[in-house]
């Protein structure tokens, strides 16, 4: 599904070869500055074989957020290629009965149901982030990549809301920088440092196997 | 700030200056023996006794000006609006570059002649070249905005959308302070357009200054300030505590009100715009398909009356555009906070009102007034054209200079100006100055209608003969010259 061969960009991502079939779920885990984001970033645009870059959600690091449109718009942003140009314009000046339910229904979901109607310039950072969430669940694809998508909350919320996520896409691929939500929630882990794979292993492995455990604290020393 | 950086802003503020100073010997830059002090003093004294003409005039002009004005902006943003939304074409980019490059005089000198002194020419006058301008605008600032919106939508998702949900709303605090921008500018072309004789403020202003009633000009020009500097009251009402009446209701109104005001507009007979178009604009020798005899007319135009006049209104420019400059540097710490914190707040309002004097007043006027000291030769024009742009830039870097942040230890006066102030907006300066490059161009075409031999002097000229064929031509060439002037200083900037 995702198949990177000694990719190289600049000298943020060095000699990188990397296969990620369909309905695996990978983290991934590194110090800032490794290269999780350039990793993504390169995996979003040269995704191969039977998915192009249109058919993923994608949740980037800095949002994305539209600031003066409300929470509801920004989220509907997710579905715009499903309706014609009329209809979206409509929507923007007047919010529809049909994506107005959904919505809706997702925000409360993700607890942010109070927050939709205001602009995002006035929301919270974790609040942000729940809405740029949200736009990549309305695109309702399989595949999801997401950049420290939970990174602002806090950890009760952000296991419900990564739950949320896993729940709803096939295949995932996130970069997180708390490795306990890591080891926790996905299948495989892939460590990156200095733009190099540092290891690629089931997060199994990194629970049992003591060597392995030492790659994980090796990566962030 | 790299090395490279601030070396290649000195070769090219270097650059300038020797050009500028190459052009001196060839500039008409001699002091004619006039004896001013009589026509300067009944001036001095007309701005201290200012008169204002009957107030029905008055105020049926003032209305005018403002009602092209606005119809001229509000359709002109419409329709640049819709122009960015395809600016990616080359051909959209060809076409504004083309209507923006004519000045606003030179579109009313041709709707003259199709729609008389109406209000059609006044309005179409105005938004014909804004249209150019707004569009060239709204794409770059469009462009500016951050993409990472724009990635997170679906590729299938239609180019209307995509505007109307990412590009449009980032956007919208910069279009429409942009284009309260222009409606001020609107404001001075409207008035301007008064010395080609529409009913402005400019009409009454041209009559006075000529007939020498310098009280009523003044009174004129001071009613004009007044309008530019109240335009924040009355474009908000928040002073009023209207919040029932936003902008977005107010403008709808003022529009409307505008269109009422308007002047009659005569019947006009499509014939006369199909003669204009098909007859009037073109040689005669082409019209009786005379190949001989065209070539050798648009030789003659081209090489005995083009090309002095092109020469002419490089070499003016260029000298404007360098004085500018040294007048900004000198200009824009007077009113800045940077320099004159809290307590001296009385010296920076000096500053400020000096600095909106100068911008608000026309080019024109300037150059009226300095006509009249030095006598009829390039130097009237290059003072008011660096007078006026110097006022502007001054403005725009003293606000770029007040958003820097400051050491709470960092040097005070000729220290602070030379080590810490003008170093940082240095690059900021040249890229305004080189953006004012094409204005200055354009606008020194214009003072020709006083007599300065650009090439709005023959162009001018050319209307009043009633060669319309000639005319057409010379625009085009004075077109060209904006479009090849914009593109170089585009080069010039895109390199830095």
């Amino acid at each position: 599904m995702f198949k990177l061969d000694h990719y190289q960009l600049d000298n943020r991502l060095k000699d990188i070869s990397l296969s990620i079939n369909a309905g695996e779920k990978v983290a991934l885990l590194g110090p800032s500055g490794g290269g999780k984001t350039s990793l993504l970033h390169a995996l979003h645009q040269r995704s191969s074989g039977k998915i192009c870059a249109d058919q993923i959600a994608w949740c980037p690091q800095e949002h994305g957020l539209v600031e003066s449109l409300s929470g509801y718009h920004n989220i509907y942003m997710g579905q715009l290629d499903k309706n014609n140009a009329l209809y979206n314009l409509v929507n923007l000046i007047k919010p529809l009965t049909k994506p107005k339910r959904a919505i809706m229904a997702l925000a409360a979901e993700l607890s942010i149901a109070e927050q939709l109607w205001k602009p995002v310039s006035q929301l919270s950072g974790g609040q942000r982030q729940r809405i740029g969430i949200g736009r990549a669940l309305y695109r309702s694809q399989d595949t999801f990549l997401g950049d420290e998508p939970v990174s602002s909350l806090d950890p009760v919320q952000a296991q419900m809301i990564l739950e949320l996520i896993i729940k709803r896409h096939q295949t995932l691929v996130i970069a997180l920088h708390n490795r306990q939500q890591a080891l926790n929630n996905f299948d495989r882990i892939i460590g990156i440092k200095a733009g190099k794979i540092i290891f690629d292993s089931p997060a199994k492995e990194l629970i049992k196997n003591k060597y392995q455990a030492g790659l994980l604290d090796s990566l962030y020393e | 700030m790299s090395n490279r950086y601030i070396s290649r802003s000195r070769n090219l503020s270097l650059a300038f200056m020797i050009v500028a100073l190459l052009c001196i010997p060839f500039a008409d830059l001699i002091v004619y023996q006039v004896e001013p002090w009589d026509e300067l003093s009944r001036m001095g004294q007309g701005i201290i006794n200012p008169s204002f003409p009957e107030l029905t005039l008055l105020a049926n002009s003032l209305m005018i000006t403002v009602a092209f004005a606005l119809i001229a902006v509000a359709g002109a943003a419409c329709l640049g609006l819709l122009l960015a939304l395809v600016f990616h074409s080359r051909i959209v980019r060809i076409f504004s570059a083309s209507i923006r490059a004519v000045h606003e005089l030179f579109w009313g000198l041709i709707f003259i002649q199709i729609y008389g002194l109406s209000a059609t020419t006044g309005v179409l006058a105005i938004l014909v070249p804004f249209t150019g301008i707004f569009a060239k605008m709204f794409a770059e600032i469009i462009e500016q905005q951050n993409v990472t919106p724009h990635s997170t939508l679906s590729r299938k998702t239609d180019r209307f959308s995509q505007y109307f949900y990412t590009w449009l709303p980032q956007a919208w605090p910069q279009l429409v302070s942009y284009t309260r921008y222009r409606f001020e500018c609107a404001l001075r072309s409207s008035t301007i357009l008064g010395f080609i004789g529409l009913p402005t403020l400019g009409f009454y202003l041209e009559t006075a200054f000529k007939q020498g009633q310098y009280d009523e000009a003044a009174g004129l020009l001071f009613a004009f300030f007044i309008l530019i500097a109240t335009i924040r009251w009355w474009m908000h009402l928040n002073w009023l505590k209207a919040q029932w009446l936003p902008a977005y209701v107010l403008v709808p109104i003022y529009l409307a009100i505008a269109i009422i005001v308007l002047p009659d507009s005569p019947q006009v007979y499509s014939s006369s715009l199909v003669q204009f178009l098909t007859h009037d604009i073109w040689p005669k020798a082409l019209l009786h398909a005379d190949m001989a005899g065209s070539l050798d007319w648009y030789r003659h135009q081209l090489f005995d009356v083009a090309m002095p006049a092109l020469w002419d209104t490089l070499l003016l420019s260029q000298l404007a555009l360098v004085l500018t400059g040294v007048l900004v540097l000198v200009f824009y710490p007077w009113a800045s906070k940077a320099f004159f914190p809290a307590k001296f707040s009385c010296m920076r309002g000096f500053g400020r009102t000096a600095l909106l004097v100068l911008r608000s007043v026309p080019e024109m006027i300037f150059a009226f007034v300095f006509l009249l000291i030095f006598g009829p030769s390039a130097i009237p024009a290059v003072l008011a054209l660096a007078l006026h742009n110097a006022g502007l830039i001054s403005y725009l870097l003293m606000r770029h200079s007040e958003q820097l942040g400051y050491r709470a230890d960092s040097s005070t006066g000729l220290n602070h100006y030379f080590y810490e102030v003008t170093p940082r907006v240095y690059p900021h300066f040249l890229s305004l100055l080189l953006y004012r490059w094409e204005v200055i161009i354009r606008e020194s075409a214009i003072l020709g209608i006083l007599g300065i031999t650009t090439l709005g002097f023959y162009i001018d000229s050319a209307f009043e003969d009633i060669r319309y064929d000639r005319a057409l031509f010379l625009i085009v060439i004075s077109a060209l010259l904006n479009i090849a002037v914009d593109s170089f200083s585009r080069r010039i900037r895109e390199r830095n």
